[in-house]
């Protein structure tokens, strides 16, 4: 129950763009003509909140199935870089552990980056809850989105930065507790580089692999800079 | 629209198992019982560095720069988050601050 306790709390910030995001792709699909069980089985299968949205308009577009399966890999080929930090923790959990590698979204990856454990909670169980029940939440507004999202009392426009917000609080927190910032700088600098670049549909993918490969090189300099890191997550 | 059953669950099919296998692929190349690669040990430390940056702005990629108000709402409500969160340390309060920043700008600028 505390561990419980101590997963609800971590998910309190992330509370509102999930409700109201998945509302939003509940209103989409219901007035792309689909059912509340579309709906719901988008939210259990896909737990992708910008990749359901883009799949409504893909589907009443009638775009061809191979199209789709691209699209989808380059609009969430950015989870494969997320993985990459949680495997040594995510494969000791036993049969949690397909769940927790299918259900990393941008938003849980964030919570799991910044996330400090208590000596009292079990580290596992806290992480399995906190998917367990941000996927809940998620399903849940989808199908609350389609049932009844027309009828919201309330103009929510601009909830959804409340997401954005969100990630912007991590990357200060972690500019305090990383004792070096050449990974924030290279992110920052290879993201709007490709911006500029590339233009806003294509930066993504190009700034991750810069990214990666520049920390890649500069290895023993972070290393130098941290006193030689323990890598053991 | 009518909707066509089957099309349609073949989208979500294809969408559910390709959005799984990209979130699947590091564990496919590293999970499994050996070692873990030290690089891989590394990058795992240093990636969510550089990664929840890139995140901020891909948040931000369709801000048009070129138009009034060239991006100033979200630029001052992420201040906002930023300054909250050094001084006060306390993320419910930023996101709040930050948000509700955003919700009030949109209604009065536009």
């Amino acid at each position: 129950m505390k561990t419980f306790r101590f997963a609800i709390k971590q998910i309190i910030p992330l509370l509102f763009s999930y409700t109201f995001v998945g509302i939003a792709f509940g209103i989409l699909i219901h007035e792309a003509g689909y059912s509340v069980l579309w709906a719901f089985l988008s939210g259990v299968f896909i737990y992708a909140g910008a990749m359901q949205i883009v799949m409504v308009s893909l589907i009443i577009s009638d775009v061809p199935l191979l199209m789709i399966a691209m699209m989808t890999f380059f609009i969430n080929a950015r989870h494969i870089f997320y993985g990459i930090g949680f495997v040594a923790k995510f494969r000791k959990m036993g049969w949690k552990y397909p769940y927790m590698v299918l259900t990393l979204t941008d938003e849980t990856y964030s919570v799991f980056c910044s996330i400090e454990y208590p000596e009292n909670i079990d580290e596992q169980k806290a992480d399995f809850y906190i998917a367990l029940i941000c996927h809940m939440l998620w399903v849940l507004s989808c199908t609350m989105g389609a049932l009844i999202g027309e009828i919201l009392p309330f103009d929510m426009t601009g909830i959804e930065f409340s997401a954005t917000a969100f990630f912007v609080v991590v990357c200060v927190n972690q500019w305090h507790q990383f004792e070096s910032h050449i990974p924030a700088i290279t992110g920052f600098a290879s993201a709007i580089g490709f911006y500029i670049l590339l233009g806003a549909d294509y930066f993504l993918l190009p700034a991750l692999s810069v990214s990666l490969i520049t920390l890649t090189i500069m290895k023993e300099r972070i290393d130098m800079q941290t006193g030689g890191v323990k890598y053991d997550n | 629209m009518t909707i066509d059953f089957g099309s349609s669950a073949a989208v979500l099919i294809v969408v559910a198992s390709i959005t799984g296998l990209t979130r699947a692929v590091p564990y496919l190349l590293f999970g499994g019982k050996k070692e873990l690669p030290r690089i891989v040990h590394y990058l795992g430390t240093v990636l969510p560095g550089s990664i929840m940056i890139i995140l901020v702005i891909y948040c931000l990629r369709n801000i048009d720069l070129a138009a009034f108000p060239f991006g100033m709402v979200e630029l001052l409500s992420i201040g906002i988050v930023i300054v909250a969160q050094v001084t006060k340390k306390n993320t419910f309060l930023s996101i709040f601050l930050g948000t509700a920043c955003y919700m009030i700008l949109i209604r009065i600028v536009f």
